[in-house]
């Protein structure tokens, strides 16, 4: 009987506790259309597989009368569970608690929970729902942001660490979720920044609301600091489980090999790109002519639209797809989408998934916005990111490949495993008017007819140099093939670059343009 | 693609036909600086205003103090000359980028 008691006086404190921040404040959080903590983590999970930790965690704090004040669970909820039956670790910062605001125990069970998820080699899934630090504990909280920075930064390239933005992340606390591989968000619930409307207002006299600031939609399309964009907490979860159908768990495995599939007969290569190089068409038609099942899975779909990133499988295989998009921007290069492939490649590389490259793009953008931007430094991450990749890399030359472009999207030069090209293919110094009008200045300059002259020289360089066969002739493709055949090729590279093995010369790290 | 969501971009004289991302349309074009106009670097509050329209400064005298960020930042002549015009009064807030007054050079 005193057993039963002692049990009773359990579950009666766990149900307590399991309320977070109370009745009141739970129908709060539900009228902001977002879910308590733990629904989140339910939600996510695989059914039952969730076991919390730390649920008896309570504050420490005795400044501001903090000490009559009970937070349960300190406003975080941590623990561990399966996605499609792995095990993940998970934290879930409780806004129904002091507003999920972080203080000393907060900030110790998420890196209690950070150190598990690196000993144990699995991916780690913060939910971020927090006001910021919570003021009453002084440095105490500021050192707990540094503590979980640091684990974000060491936990790099080991486990895939993602970020889930389901309310404020404000101040100092977005610098978590910017250190980690994947960042979601939800239209109308997720916001970041730095420093708030409040403070711009006090300051610039600017009003702004937190959306325009900070939204889901801002830093989707804008800022480049989410990957996901989604418009319910439903449909988000959905993507971070798609997501992990792809990934392997940590830096010492692969992502899972499942069976191959064909891709979708509707998606004809051939019909897709036209012959006419000046002329747009999606890319991603592209990747799905050739992919297992034509599912290509697109990462940060919404920011820098001339490069296109995301994963797919091929024989069963998962590949990291870098393509240049002529639909947008004519697939230029620029500071954005430099920056944009450089660190998905790092990834693909950190987690040992091969990088298949499309190429198709006229150069770089031209422009005093982009040169002072630091298009030469950001422009060098996708250089420094290809060089240093040891994945298997495979790249596709479909179309144009000119200039500096053509070195960096990928190249035989920067050590790609397989350089394929299809037979439109221009890889060459630059497009043939631009050519033509300095190599045959005088010529066209000194003629009766200089519009005549420049055509005729313009087919010309065409003829001789707009094609794929002088790189060819030179061994910087390896292959030209039918677009009907990619698929084939693609298959075969895979398959054969399965035990690259690459040795770097050993060194502490590399300094790379960031 | 709609009509209305093509563009044109000229790389290397090759006129392509492409969708133009609203960052490459809101572009703001580049125009050299002009040492005669004092522009605010960095978003603030006008705490004093140190000289008067007309009156002739030397390079390098303090024209006005900015306050941004709690520090007080003394704004300095670029170049000699007569005071053309003071933008800004006692008390404003300017954001980054503000011409806050304006020389005519010797």
């Amino acid at each position: 009987m005193a057993v039963s008691k002692k049990i009773r006086e359990l579950q009666e404190k766990r149900n307590q506790i399991l309320l977070g921040g109370g009745q009141q404040a739970i129908e709060k959080q539900k009228a902001m259309g977002k879910r308590t903590a733990r629904e989140r983590i339910l939600g996510l999970l695989d059914k039952d597989s969730f076991l919390e930790y730390d649920l008896f965690v309570e504050h420490d704090a005795r400044d501001f009368d903090m000490d009559k004040k009970s937070l349960p669970s300190d406003g975080v909820i941590i623990g561990s569970g399966t996605i499609h039956g792995d095990p993940v670790a998970v934290y879930a910062q409780d806004f129904t608690v002091a507003g999920g605001s972080l203080g000393m125990m907060h900030s110790r069970k998420i890196t209690k929970i950070m150190d598990y998820a690196l000993k144990m080699r699995m991916p780690l899934i913060g939910i971020n729902d927090s006001g910021g630090a919570r003021i009453q504990e002084g440095v105490n909280s500021l050192a707990g942001y540094g503590e979980i920075f640091f684990r974000n930064t060491i936990s790099s390239g080991v486990i895939p660490q993602i970020s889930v933005i389901l309310g404020p992340c404000a101040g100092g606390a977005v610098y978590s979720p910017a250190l980690t591989d994947f960042v979601f968000v939800v239209e109308n619930i997720s916001k970041m920044f730095i420093t708030g409307p409040e403070v711009i207002k006090t300051v610039l006299g600017e009003e702004i609301s937190m959306e325009d600031l900070g939204g889901a939609r801002v830093h989707s399309e804008v800022t480049g600091n989410a990957h996901f964009f989604a418009m319910s907490e439903e449909e988000c979860f959905a993507q971070i489980k798609r997501l992990l159908t792809f990934i392997p768990w940590n830096n010492s495995t692969g992502a899972k090999i499942i069976e191959s599939c064909e891709p979708d007969a509707s998606y004809d290569p051939e019909k897709i790109v036209p012959d006419d190089p000046t002329l747009p068409y999606d890319v991603r038609d592209v990747i799905r002519s050739v992919v297992d099942k034509s599912d290509f899975f697109e990462v940060m779909e919404m920011y820098a639209r001339n490069m296109v990133i995301g994963f797919a499988r091929i024989g069963g295989v998962t590949a990291g797809f870098v393509a240049n998009q002529p639909m947008e921007m004519a697939g230029v290069l620029d500071v954005d989408s430099s920056d944009k492939a450089a660190r998905f490649i790092r990834f693909c590389d950190a987690f040992n998934i091969p990088i298949i490259t499309f190429m198709d793009l006229p150069g770089y953008l031209p422009g005093v916005d982009q040169e002072h931007a630091g298009v030469i430094r950001h422009g060098a991450k996708i250089l420094y990111s290809y060089c240093e990749a040891t994945v298997p890399k495979i790249t596709v030359i479909l179309r144009k490949a000119y200039g500096g472009g053509y070195i960096a999207m990928g190249s035989r030069h920067l050590r790609a495993d397989f350089v394929f090209a299809w037979p439109a293919a221009e890889i060459a110094v630059m497009g043939p008017e631009g050519a033509a009008n300095i190599i045959f200045r005088k010529e066209i300059m000194s003629s009766d007819d200089p519009e005549e002259m420049r055509k005729q020289k313009v087919a010309e360089y065409k003829a001789k140099f707009a094609n794929p066969y002088v790189a060819a002739s030179r061994g910087y493709v390896d292959a030209v093939i039918e677009p009907a055949e990619t698929r084939r090729f693609l298959l075969h590279a895979i398959k054969s670059t399965a035990n690259k093995a690459v040795k770097m010369i050993s060194k502490k790290h590399g300094n790379p343009p960031f | 693609m709609k009509d209305k969501d093509t563009g044109k971009l000229n790389i290397n004289s090759t006129q392509y036909t492409t969708r133009l991302s609203n960052k490459f349309i809101n572009r703001k074009p580049w125009s050299p600086a002009d040492p005669g106009r004092i522009i605010s670097y960095i978003p603030g509050t006008i705490l004093d205003i140190l000289v008067s329209e007309g009156q002739v400064v030397e390079k390098g005298k303090d024209l006005i103090i900015l306050e941004a960020m709690k520090m007080q930042n003394f704004m300095k002549s670029t170049l000699g000359g007569a005071i053309k015009s003071i933008r800004v009064k006692k008390g404003d807030k300017v954001g980054k980028g503000t011409v806050l007054l304006e020389i005519e050079p010797d």
